[in-house]
């Protein structure tokens, strides 16, 4: 019983959020390595496209919600996606034609890249806040828990509740999916495998007749798709706010980076060692030690939540340091 | 929107040929950052003051009140220092409302407002580190420390009967200020504080907080916060956990937005506000929405600041701050006819024929110490949804 109590703290407080978490930073770690394995570059706009096509997807949600439809337990959004998705590829590509193809024409430096999606992530941030604004926006409908912490307790009699939140759910199904999707696009697609031909060798790929338009082309619509879900499963699990999009752009690259940039694979690690550390690490244990038999007045706490940051950015170091392509060794499809 | 944007675009275009007898007013707050939803009410609050006084034409034979605003973006210092160097160099602002967070606040005050000698007055700023501060008496706030408003607190939680409380301060001046107080005068009662934990604003998640909150326990969770912020999400976090039901919420988490935000759990959540049951405070409510704005936390402070400076350049007859910094104190405090909100017009034209005025404000403020308002709470009580008041304290 104590033990199962222990059980339930921890699913409660870490293994049901790390795993969500963990999901949504994958998600948005794999758009960035796409493009880094594409185009070579960090797309620093990557937090704000996931913010555009959030956007898009609550615009459309609103409108179905107000035509009456619903998806009755499940959030309307999820109806709404592949309006935000196109709303995301059309921004992308629009983006794609005016600024970065320029840069490619002039075989521009990766840092130059960097720095102008710093500045394309300034303008969607500007038009972001212009369409919808700088507020939270609620979009969530549909029921809320698949199990509430106070209905596990009864269920089960024990004294530690488990919360599983619909949006927990989806974000894992979503992601699982999603991933499976992705990668027999990219093994075993004619168009996946020109891409990963072209992140391995341009030049090679180019004499083999692959058109670079076209791949450059996928991988923005790839990226769109991915920024815009991964967006809207963390929309929907906190909630929609500009600002936090920017914000959560450095636990996505730490991610990247961790698991290797490039590596698709590695995102997804990447994702889930950044979510596990930065909830594990600053975890109290005094609670679970006391179930387990160990009564104690102190938090057991290894390091206080203030340095939740710092923890991502340690494993960050340490991986660099290390193993400098990152856990899967990067710019591999 | 179009409006501000318009307003905006054409005082950038007008600086130029500035007439002699016109007062100009930085309107510094975070219009981007952590209180973003508070704070278009707060400017546009400040605002109404200036217009009621242009319109008036009793400060100093007729002068016109421009407001210019500046973002202090509320958590960037460097930011906040740079908007306000500018506002106070480059457009020439006679005095300065704001700023709203105490940390940018502080950095306006030290690096630019002491250093041109222009004077702030803050509508929400309440760390309780600013009353002690240097600031070469061009300081003011019509908010009060949070000093009292821990002790405020204290009170309500033993009121209560609550025992035991677990502390989460957004990480900055405020939160750090605020949850000290709390926690030293709830100890002071014989309270037990469980854990004392800073958050940073701006995360979308908050699960590894929420997780060191709940193991540490306590009767309700103290969340010293922004409502649009880390605070939301660490509130959010606990109810989807079941960690906690009962949140005390001081005044950076009252507002509007969080009760809509989190619905009907945050029912039976208790916390306070800077506020009076002052005829003031009616009047300003009625005014504010007779002009389009909807007052949220903070917008009556923010019509008395810009007021004060106002009045108090009334009554010195000039609007250099060096002169008129000696005046605030004299137009916020007895003896005096009592101006409430609405009637500025008529404390110009008193001041004008040398009487003396108290500014009672929206606020019923009185300025004491360093020059901070005394300290009116309202015990907020969240209800069906919606915070009322409970009852002032």
């Amino acid at each position: 019983m104590e033990t199962l109590n222990a059980l339930a703290l921890l699913g409660n407080f870490l293994i049901v959020p790390g795993i969500t978490y963990g999901c949504q930073l994958a998600l948005g770690a794999l758009g960035i390595t796409l493009i880094y394995g594409i185009l070579r570059f960090s797309n620093f706009a990557h937090g704000e496209t996931m913010a555009f096509g959030t956007m898009a997807v609550i615009l459309a949600t609103w409108g179905l919600q107000s035509l009456g439809v619903s998806l009755g337990p499940l959030p309307t959004a999820l109806l709404a996606l592949p309006v935000g998705i196109m709303a995301a590829i059309g921004l992308l590509l629009l983006t794609d034609r005016y600024v970065y193809r320029f840069y490619r024409r002039q075989r521009s430096t990766p840092v130059i890249y960097l720095i102008a999606s710093i500045g394309v992530m300034f303008i969607y941030n500007g038009l972001i806040r212009f369409i919808i604004g700088p507020n939270d926006q609620q979009f969530s409908d549909g029921s809320r828990f698949i199990i509430k912490a106070r209905e596990f307790k009864q269920m089960t009699g024990l004294n530690e509740g488990l919360a599983i939140k619909t949006t927990q759910g989806i974000t894992v199904v979503v992601t699982i999916i999603l991933v499976i999707a992705l990668f027999w696009f990219l093994n075993r697609t004619r168009a996946g495998k020109s891409m990963r031909a072209y992140s391995d060798n341009e030049d090679l790929a180019l004499l083999s007749g692959i058109d670079p338009d076209r791949v450059v082309m996928i991988a923005w619509c790839l990226t769109a798709a991915l920024a815009t879900i991964a967006g809207t499963l963390y929309g929907l699990d906190k909630s929609f706010k500009p600002f936090t999009y920017l914000q959560i752009l450095l636990p996505i690259f730490a991610a990247a980076i961790v698991g290797g940039l490039g590596s698709p694979v590695g995102a997804i690690a990447g994702g889930f060692v950044i979510a596990f550390s930065e909830i594990g690490v600053t975890f109290a244990w005094r609670k679970v030690a006391g179930y387990m038999g160990y009564e104690t007045d102190s938090l057991m706490q290894l390091l206080s939540t203030d340095y939740k940051f710092a923890v991502s950015f340690a494993i960050l170091v340490i991986v660099l340091l290390v193993k400098p392509t990152g856990l899967f060794a990067g710019k591999s499809f | 929107m179009k409006k501000t944007l318009m307003a905006l675009a054409a005082t950038t275009i007008l600086v130029s040929p500035a007439m002699a007898e016109d007062v100009k007013l930085g309107v510094i707050l975070g219009f981007t950052g952590p209180i973003e939803s508070l704070t278009p009410a707060m400017a546009a609050s400040a605002e109404l003051a200036m217009a009621e006084v242009s319109e008036s034409g009793a400060l100093m034979d007729g002068a016109t009140v421009t407001p210019i605003r500046g973002d202090s973006t509320c958590v960037d210092s460097a930011a906040a220092t740079a908007a306000a160097e500018r506002l106070v160099t480059a457009e020439k602002v006679h005095a300065i409302v704001g700023a709203d967070c105490s940390g940018v606040t502080t950095a306006i005050l030290q690096n630019v407002a002491m250093a041109n000698g222009v004077v702030m007055i803050s509508p929400s700023a309440t760390s309780p580190a600013l009353s002690d501060m240097e600031d070469d008496d061009l300081f003011f706030r019509t908010a009060p420390s949070d000093a009292r408003q821990g002790q405020v607190i204290a009170d309500i939680l033993e009121d209560k009967g609550v025992k035991e409380i677990a502390i989460t301060f957004t990480n900055n001046d405020y939160g750090k200020g605020l949850a000290e107080s709390i926690e030293t005068n709830f100890k002071d009662r014989g309270g037990k504080v469980t854990i004392s934990a800073a958050h940073e604003d701006g995360k979308g998640d908050y699960t590894a907080e929420v997780g060191a909150l709940a193991q540490a326990g306590g009767d309700v969770l103290v969340v010293a916060g922004y409502l649009d912020q880390g605070g939301k999400g660490i509130i959010q976090g606990a109810l989807d956990t079941g960690a906690f039901d009962t949140f005390v919420l001081p005044d950076g988490m009252i507002g509007d937005a969080l009760p809509k935000a989190i619905g009907s759990d945050l029912d039976g959540s208790y916390g306070t506000v800077p506020g009076t049951d002052s005829e003031g405070a009616d009047i300003f409510d009625k005014m504010a929405k007779d002009a389009g704005i909807s007052p949220d936390a903070f917008s009556a402070e923010s019509y008395d600041a810009a007021a004060l400076i106002l009045l108090a350049m009334q009554k010195a007859g000039s609007t250099d701050s060096k002169v008129f910094r000696d005046h605030v104190f004299d137009v916020a405090n007895a003896p005096g006819e009592e101006i409430l909100p609405g009637e500025l017009a008529k404390g110009l034209k008193i001041l004008a024929e040398g009487g003396d005025v108290n500014y009672v404000g929206a606020t019923a403020v009185e300025l004491v110490r360093g020059g901070e308002s005394a300290g009116n709470y309202r015990e907020i009580l969240v209800d069906g949804g919606e915070n009322t008041t409970a009852k002032f304290r």
